[in-house]
């Protein structure tokens, strides 16, 4: 008896019967007639960031690299929050005095249990896309593993101005290496999470941190 | 929480009224009218102003479009592509010919892993595999974590929007099920309070499941990448954090290459929830291994459910470009009438009125009324983010229906007047300048036919239509001119 993929196969096949004998997948035209690429003015694309991140309900900071420990510290203490998840491969100076700091690590690893219980959790990313104000996790240094910025109530992500690009296509370009070598998990952030679901009401934060906060160090 | 059986739909055995009798129903509903009048206004609004933003809006439909009709084309390259590299990357891919072996697979994952619950990120393919029925016939519940999905889920009610599925509840209808069966003592009926008992009633479901499962929106056959856009972090919290995911796709969310994302997440946010990007987007490649980020096990289940019949059409087939945004239900006046509930299945508005009867099959009278459920007035065709003319497959899928109910396949068949009308109509509609034209011309050119306030006979090719029957005359203003002059 065939198998379901045999038959799957078969049946797409059949119902593909129209489609020439010879025609490749590159022979359908795809025509690519969007813009790949923002006009360059690394000024411009830095404050739009700025700007969309700020219309998703999330706190933006623009400072210059020298004054990031102090700011970290301030805004802590400002929400008077205690103990900070910190992922591998953070810059050391990032991390302020005076807080609780749970490091998550290849050879121990924190339980969800205390990710939950934390009050947040500071991280880097690998891109910011001005276009859409979205910021972009890949697993990688400073950023660790997906359930580090999921379970804190609370995000403080990092960006560096050098790494917003202006618009989504450069993204995926930039990314594309890391997953296809590497297949490290991606993850857009967009604002801090939403739901419309009672009455088109806007309620900011479901599940996940439901603050957000970006500091864009210069 | 009680488990409560929903009403049949379009994918439920038996039969299911036809969308005149179940919109006659919706109609006499004066709160469901008024919820969807404010949502679909809001959302059309909102996704204009979206839209407006991209100077090159036009080229990435056209993107979007050619990349699925692609995919489609080499349908059977693409599947043996994601197979090998899903498989490459950790996975197991899994392949289901119809609803019933897709379940089987999906509750024997979860047997295996001694699982009698399990946590779910919205999925539409499972609504029509009736997933979660099937998972609590063997003694495993699904609990719903998208917070519409929960809602409807603990009302025991049938979606009636693809993307805001409980519309037609509100504040306090809600404030009422949650005290009722999220044991909770006191809650106010704001939103943000409501919201945040449903938080904590999940977080701990999503702390202590040991299986996911989920939907896809796009599954790219180069890497194997599976990706989920959604607005809450449930779905984040379905695919990190159990240890075992399924995921469950029909076999045409395939795109071709991990680049293809450029055109898909610039056209699906935008067209879905009218904003530049949607809070949460995940991509994820097979399993992490070593790094211990996400599950440590995942299945891939590819289910067909009639998708190959679809594909074998050469009109309906574009149907298979959906990405299931659902911006055709927003700009809908039938949908914006009669509500999501009125189609009977889990794919309501304009694409479920061309999807639907092509998954199923044509010959229930239910799914065969809907592609009637159209005034054929082509707004959905104009904001559709893959260009699928919706126009022209409904009135293709007329012709099959008058077909199918004439024994099909005989000379008889060929030459009825109403099949001959179809197709000449199908034609036109293939083209929105064509229709406009057709339109101007019909009204130029009909008064030599109408009398007393109906249409006797027409011309030329479409002579067939009136030998059975009179047509209302093409009023003096369309529907859709009205349209552009009343919502500009």
């Amino acid at each position: 008896m065939a198998t379901a993929k045999e038959t799957i196969l078969w049946r797409v096949r059949r119902a593909t019967r129209d489609v020439p004998e010879g025609e490749r997948p590159g022979d359908v035209p795809v025509e690519r007639g969007y813009r790949k690429e923002g006009d360059g003015a690394r000024a411009g694309t830095v404050d739009r960031f700025a700007a969309h991140v700020a219309e998703y309900e999330a706190t933006v900071h623009r400072l210059s690299g020298d004054d990031l420990p102090d700011a970290v510290g301030k805004i802590l203490e400002k929400r008077g929050l205690r103990r900070l998840v910190v992922p591998p491969g953070l810059p050391e100076g990032w991390v302020p005095g005076g807080v609780e700091v749970l490091r998550d690590d290849a050879n121990a690893r924190l339980s969800n249990g205390v990710l939950d219980a934390s009050d947040g959790v500071l991280t880097g990313c690998a891109l910011g896309i001005a276009q859409t104000g979205t910021i972009v996790l890949d697993a990688g240094p400073g950023q660790g593993r997906r359930a580090l910025t999921l379970l804190p109530d609370y995000h403080l992500c990092v960006v560096r101005e050098e790494q917003v690009v202006d618009l989504v296509p450069e993204a995926f370009a930039r990314l594309e290496a890391t997953v296809r070598d590497e297949g490290r998990a991606v993850t857009f952030i967009s604002g801090p999470s939403a739901t419309s679901d009672i009455e088109l009401n806007r309620v900011e934060g479901v599940h996940g941190p439901r603050a957000l906060e970006v500091l864009i160090v210069g | 929480m009680t488990p409560r059986t929903k009403p049949p739909d379009a994918f439920s055995p038996g039969e299911t009224p036809t969308f005149e009798v179940s919109a006659r129903e919706s109609l006499r509903d004066s709160q469901l009218r008024r919820n969807l009048g404010k949502a679909t206004q809001t959302i059309r609004r909102k996704r204009a102003v979206a839209v407006e933003e991209l100077p090159d809006w036009e080229e990435l439909r056209e993107a979007g479009r050619a990349l699925k009709e692609r995919t489609l084309r080499h349908l059977d390259t693409y599947l043996l592509q994601l197979e090998e590299s899903v498989t490459r990357a950790g996975g197991v891919v899994h392949w289901a010919r119809d609803a019933d072996e897709a379940n089987r697979i999906v509750a024997g994952i979860a047997k295996e892993k001694g699982a009698d619950e399990v946590v779910k990120v919205k999925s539409i393919a499972t609504d029509e595999t009736k997933l979660n029925e099937h998972l609590e016939s063997e003694g495993i519940h699904a609990f719903e974590t998208d917070l519409a999905e929960l809602i409807i889920q603990l009302a025991g009610e049938n979606s009636s929007h693809i993307l805001v599925p409980a519309i037609h509840k509100n504040r306090a209808e809600i404030r009422e099920l949650f005290l009722r069966e999220l044991d909770v003592e006191d809650l106010s009926d704001e939103p943000k309070d409501l919201t945040n008992a449903a938080r904590l009633y999940l977080r701990k479901k999503f702390l202590n499941a040991k299986v996911g499962v989920s939907g896809a929106n796009f599954a790219v056959a180069e890497t194997g990448t599976i990706s989920v856009v959604e607005s809450e972090g449930n779905g984040r919290m379905c695919t990190t954090l159990p240890p075992v995911l399924v995921t469950l796709m029909g076999i045409e969310k395939i795109i071709p290459r991990w680049r293809d994302f450029e055109v898909f997440m610039q056209l699906l946010p935008r067209s879905s929830t009218a904003e530049r990007m949607n809070p949460y987007t995940s991509f994820w490649t097979g399993v992490s291994g070593e790094a211990g980020d996400g599950p440590q096990e995942f299945h891939l289940v590819l289910l067909d459910n009639g998708r190959t019949d679809v594909l074998a059409d050469e009109i309906g087939r574009q149907t298979l470009n959906c990405i299931r945004c659902s911006a055709c239900l927003n700009v809908c006046p039938v949908y914006e009438r009669t509500g999501g509930h009125a189609y009977n299945s889990v794919y309501p508005g304009p694409i479920g009125a061309i999807l639907t009867p092509q998954l199923v099959g044509i010959g229930k009278p239910g799914p065969d009324s809907l592609p009637y459920a159209s005034s054929l007035c082509g707004a959905c065709y104009q904001v559709c983010p893959v260009k699928i003319n919706i126009p022209e497959v409904l009135v293709h899928l007329r012709g099959r229906v008058v077909r199918h109910k004439q024994d099909g396949g005989t000379l008889r068949q060929r030459l009825d007047p109403e099949n001959v009308a179809m197709q000449a109509m199908a034609k036109t509609f293939s083209d929105p300048k064509l229709y406009e034209n057709a339109q101007g011309l019909a009204r130029v050119g009909q008064w030599p036919f109408a009398r007393g306030g109906k249409i006797g006979s027409l011309p030329g090719r479409l002579a067939g239509w009136t030998a059975v029957r009179d047509l209302k005359p093409v009023p003096k203003q369309s529907f859709r001119e009205w349209w552009k002059e009343e919502r500009g």
